[in-house]
């Protein structure tokens, strides 16, 4: 056991403790919290910075508001619906059509309009809330997510990871739904984990749950070696996040749209670890290369170049053969 | 990367204090580390009969005042008809009794409850150097020559004392000592000898009369010893066989030449002093003692406290110790539980239950409660409603648990009433809401999580050593805020995370 200890230590794994203790007490201000918590806040936020979102459709504080719910639908036959401070991925309700009266959700399981105002008025309850405090609900267009993926995922939306520190991306993942996840891009809920090399943007390699997968299991692609489009704008709008809520040890979660390109779906002050195993690298080397930096003043851009230059996969393998 | 160091000096001076405090309580007030343990303590009783003569009566008895040693937790007297004054003072204390006329015979009391002391007092105050011995000759130069004999023999005021006293008890006494053994025809003018022999080398000595406290007695014998000041301390012998020391089971009563008792009016019949010895609770005599001692100590203790009010903290100053084990699960074996410190309170609630009757009570509740949670869903009810309609049916699934395990005569299901309801109404909501969202088997591993927990922090909870600590010892939980705090620092990995992240273990060993 002490082995295993020592052993990832040098691995430079960095642990549940750790995160907390050492980086997100020292580097994300309290007061900033509420930036990324609360999804609405920050979604306005992205907005004033120029960063592309999907589209809000709408918000839902009040219970008198649920029934007002079909109005600000309209004939929309996508959307998302999202507690605005809700964690992990709980309580987000994903419809991509409409059969008659029926909403259809993303397991294509027919939604009918009482169980959709049922689901918002749980929302605005706070069932989903950190600490079951009332909550607003957000409803948002859905994301038509690049075709690239489409043999990487079924149902629902990949995503993509990217921890920033102090600005500068220093790990990504790509989280790719799968039937266990009910199409959801949650790790918790059974999405697949897959390690991104930051110099080139192509994946490594994926895990479920805690073990390694070379393919999708429900399309049984090839996992390794997808090159993911447009990953200089990827890290780029990662960095801006930095500016944009002032935390500095963040987690941004992308997306490819097929008609908008990457969009931030949202921002989290306390990203999970599970990105180590998708990496198969422990953070601590690669903030403690961050740290090393000292005060220099880089834009977002330089910063962005900076980690692509620095921690890629690349620049590894040639340290290593020096 | 800015490093704050306070909480090292933080918890260590809780650590201190908190230990500290014990410490004194142990050793200074006697303090029983344990629970149940006992200790001795004796009753001396002095009895004085008078009979009558005539006249107004006074009757005087010298009461303990600072025994080295012990200490006096109870006194009383038995004197009904006298008038009593006690004279106080530091070194020496007196009752007097007086009566106008004494018709019959009257026996007079005085008892107390000796008990051991840890402080060391001297038991006289530092004395003045003795007049050189008013002697006439020949013993006038025989004293002076012991004195310069003993002298050049010894080099200090402990070794003239012995050598002096050797000499007198000596089986083979010089003739110097002859001179004045002739003149000796009591162990009192033995004594007194002594006292001239070293008033002759400027020595203060003082009488100690006591007894020994090492069986009960009907009638204790009154024992002298010879305290002999070394312009320091006062060290003390035995007048007859010369040893050095103040022994151990050694009650001194009094100190100086005057009598135990002196009646005036009244002839005195008897004076009988018994011992008995007494096994008491250590935890009341260390009270005792504290009180005696005045010290404030003692005050930090929640022994003060009506009884109910002291049950209720027994229970409050155990949860820190509950929380302490949940702060190492959580954050050293990276356990989670719904809701961060619920599983103290259900906890609590096992200590009512006994922990397998209470596990079997929890899983019954909580599995009824989700039966009806997920009933309740169907209704579509908003959730403060739902959950109050939760609360309410576990309320209602406690009370019949009780009807019905009452008509059955198990007087388990009545102990069910102490459950959390609001902790287990909210257990019952987490785990449906995680039943939904993540899955049936989420949902219960969570659950068994939060049940082991609480077992954890029950076990601990129930040792009896902690829970006798935390009433007599408070200070025990400033220990403990010590302890939470530098806790609070760990940022090294987490059991659970040595599984976790074990394939990144393997990578690293397949690069090197």
């Amino acid at each position: 056991m002490i082995g295993r200890l020592l052993s990832l230590h040098k691995a430079g794994v960095l642990g549940l403790n750790a995160r907390n203790g050492d980086y997100i007490f020292h580097y994300n201000q309290r007061k900033y919290y509420p930036l990324v918590d609360d999804k609405i806040l920050c979604k306005e936020r992205m907005i004033e910075e120029n960063l592309p979102v999907p589209e809000l459709i709408g918000v839902l504080r009040e219970m008198h508001e649920v029934g007002e719910v079909s109005d600000m639908l309209g004939d929309r036959k996508e959307f998302v619906v999202k507690p605005a401070n809700g964690s992990g991925g709980d309580g987000i309700l994903v419809i991509v059509g409409r059969q008659g009266d029926y909403f259809l959700d993303a397991d294509g399981r027919m939604v009918d309009n009482e169980t959709l105002e049922h689901h918002i008025t749980n929302v605005i309850g706070g069932i989903y809330s950190l600490g079951g405090q009332p909550d607003a609900a957000m409803i948002e267009s859905l994301v038509h997510f690049d075709p690239v993926f489409s043999r990487l995922t079924y149902h629902g939306v990949p995503d993509i990871r990217v921890i920033v520190f102090k600005g500068y991306p220093v790990m990504a993942m790509s989280r790719l739904p799968t039937r266990r996840s009910h199409g959801k891009a949650n790790l918790h809920q059974g999405a697949l984990g897959v390690g991104i090399d930051l110099g080139t943007g192509i994946t490594v390699g994926g895990v479920s749950g805690n073990s390694a997968i070379s393919h999708h299991p429900d399309t049984g692609a090839a996992i390794a070696g997808f090159h993911i489009p447009g990953w200089n704008r990827i890290l780029d709008m990662s960095a801006r996040c930095y500016e944009a809520v002032h935390l500095g040890y963040l987690g941004a979660d992308i997306v490819l749209d097929r008609d908008l390109g990457p969009l931030i779906l949202e921002l989290n002050a306390r990203p999970g670890l599970n990105i180590q195993i998708a990496n198969r690298r422990g953070l601590r080397h690669r903030l403690d290369a961050v740290d090393a930096l000292g005060d220099v003043q880089h834009t977002p851009g330089e910063r962005a170049q900076w980690s692509m230059q620095t921690l890629g996969e690349a620049a590894r393998v040639a340290q290593i053969a020096s | 990367m800015k490093r704050n160091s306070q909480w090292v000096s933080l918890s260590l001076l809780l650590i201190a204090l908190g230990a500290l405090i014990f410490v004194y309580k142990v050793v200074r007030l006697g303090y029983p580390p344990y629970p149940n343990m006992e200790s001795a303590a004796w009753t001396v009783q002095a009895k004085l009969e008078l009979t009558p003569e005539k006249g107004a009566v006074r009757a005087s008895l010298t009461l303990p005042a600072r025994p080295t040693g012990y200490s006096l937790a109870q006194e009383n007297f038995v004197s009904r008809g006298f008038g009593l004054t006690v004279k106080e003072g530091t070194f020496s204390r007196k009752a007097d009794w007086a009566i106008r006329r004494l018709r019959d015979s009257k026996t007079l009391y005085y008892r107390a409850l000796v008990i051991q002391d840890t402080r060391t007092r001297s038991f006289a105050p530092r004395p003045a150097y003795p007049p050189p011995p008013d002697l006439e000759e020949p013993f006038a130069t025989a004293a002076r020559d012991l004195v310069n004999e003993v002298r050049a023999e010894s080099a200090d005021t402990e070794s003239f004392a012995a050598a002096m006293l050797n000499r007198l008890t000596g089986s083979e006494p010089d003739e110097n000592m002859d001179l004045f053994l002739t003149e000796v025809s009591s162990f009192h003018d033995r004594v007194n000898l002594a006292q001239i022999l070293l008033a002759g080398a400027r020595i203060p000595t003082l009488q100690l009369h006591g007894i020994r406290l090492d069986a009960d007695a009907q009638r204790a014998r009154l024992e002298t010893l010879l305290a002999v000041y070394n312009g320091d301390d006062w060290l003390v012998f035995d007048p007859v066989s010369a040893a050095e020391g103040l022994p151990l089971d050694f009650f001194i009563w009094w100190t100086g030449d005057n009598e135990l008792a002196e009646v005036k009016g009244a002839h005195l019949k008897d004076l009988q002093i018994s011992t008995r010895q007494r096994v008491k609770s250590s935890l009341e005599l260390a009270q005792q003692r504290a009180e005696l001692q005045k010290s404030r100590m003692s005050l930090i203790s929640t022994l003060q406290l009506p009884i109910q009010t002291q049950a209720v903290y027994e229970i409050l100053l155990l949860i820190p110790l509950g929380i302490l084990v949940i702060v190492l699960l959580r954050n050293f074996v990276g356990l989670s539980s719904f809701g961060t410190f619920a599983p103290v309170l259900i906890a609590l609630a096992f200590r009512e239950t006994e922990l397998l009757k209470g596990i079997a009570l929890f899983v019954l509740i909580v599995s009824m409660g989700l039966f009806f949670r997920f009933y309740l869903e169907r209704l579509r009810l908003l959730l403060v409603p739902r959950l109050a309609a939760v609360v309410t049916i576990v309320v209602l699934l406690m009370t019949a648990i009780s009807i019905i395990s009452n008509q059955f005569g198990m007087d388990t299901g009545l102990s069910v009433s102490l459950f959390p309801m609001i902790i287990v109404s909210m257990v019952i909501e987490r785990m449906s809401v995680i039943w939904e969202e993540r899955g049936a088997f989420t949902s219960i591993k969570e659950g068994i999580g939060s049940l082991f927990m609480a077992a954890m922090a029950y076990l601990v909870m129930s040792v009896d050593v902690f829970a006798y600590w935390v009433t007599v010892f408070p200070e025990v939980n400033l220990l403990v805020l010590g302890i939470i705090i530098a806790l609070g620092r760990y940022t090294g990995f987490r059991l659970t995370e040595l599984r976790r992240f074990k394939p990144l273990v393997m990578k690293e060993k397949v690069i090197e």
